[in-house]
């Protein structure tokens, strides 16, 4: 995995974890109106990136979350153990 | 249902085969507070979770402990993949070669195969939840000794991050207790 990709792919896991933990948070307060607005931000910052990274390298999410356009990329690698 | 992404939820970059510290982190992996026993843990406890905040905690935490068996596994396979036979068995893990060469099993680091009798899922709600409570401090104590066993800066860098989601579910579930108790206690008035 080039530099380029890797640097791509850490912006997107960065936001994908920040997503996690403001949803874990949400949970348990889910009046909250500053978290629920970082975690809606968050949502819209991770689309870009992830339709950027996908659109360059194909799929992310399985069952037809991404789409893959011309040919079927989901099966190439590397897969997320080995990078 | 459950949709795969194809990528780890925190990086791997482990580089050097170091088969002494994955025969300790597997159990991690397969261990009886490791991820996939949290994951199933949570998972199966859903169903008798009197609030909705509750059946929302457990469920996205028991995901994200998939997630982290993944994140565990990788690391694990990242430390044996490359190690040679002698350095196997030198490590003490010539007997899990000789039943499962270089695949990851659910086993604990003294070989003990995972079992449910690791979770527990008594459907009384205070009782689950304190069963969580404990296990994540578990699993934190586990991480810490994962640390003080690694002398890898990569594998010591996952490990941390591991143990400090530990932190963050006890205290979500610690708030979730706390929700759960005020919902029975409305209960009892009315």
């Amino acid at each position: 995995m080039d530099a380029e990709r890797r640097q791509l792919l850490d912006r997107l896991v960065a936001l994908q974890f920040t997503a996690v933990e403001l949803q874990l948070y949400l949970d348990t307060h889910p009046d909250d109106q500053r978290a629920l607005a970082d975690f809606n931000a968050t949502v819209q910052d991770m689309a870009g990136v992830r339709e950027l990274y996908e659109s360059r390298y194909g799929p992310l999410l399985s069952y037809g979350f991404s789409s893959s356009p011309r040919s079927w990329r989901w099966v190439e690698e590397p897969w997320p153990w080995q990078t | 249902m459950w949709v795969y992404e194809k990528a780890l939820l925190y990086p791997v970059r482990v580089t050097r085969p170091d088969p002494r510290l994955a025969k300790a982190i597997i159990t991690q992996y397969g261990g009886p507070d490791g991820e996939l026993a949290a994951s199933l843990r949570y998972l199966t406890q859903r169903y008798t979770m009197p609030i909705p905040q509750a059946i929302a905690t457990l469920t996205d935490i028991g995901t994200e402990e998939l997630a982290h068996m993944e994140i565990v596994a990788a690391l694990v396979w990242h430390l044996i993949r490359d190690a040679s036979l002698e350095e196997l068995t030198a490590a003490g893990m010539g007997t899990y070669y000789a039943d499962h060469d270089r695949a990851l099993y659910f086993i604990d680091g003294n070989g003990a195969r995972w079992t449910a009798a690791y979770i527990a899922s008594k459907g009384d709600p205070v009782a689950d939840l304190h069963e969580n409570m404990a296990a994540e401090q578990k699993a934190r104590a586990t991480y810490e000794r994962l640390i003080d066993l690694s002398d890898d800066p990569d594998a010591t860098d996952v490990l941390r991050w591991l143990r400090e989601r530990e932190v963050v579910h006890f205290q979500r579930f610690g708030e979730t207790l706390n929700l759960v108790h005020e919902y029975l206690s409305r209960r009892r008035v009315f």
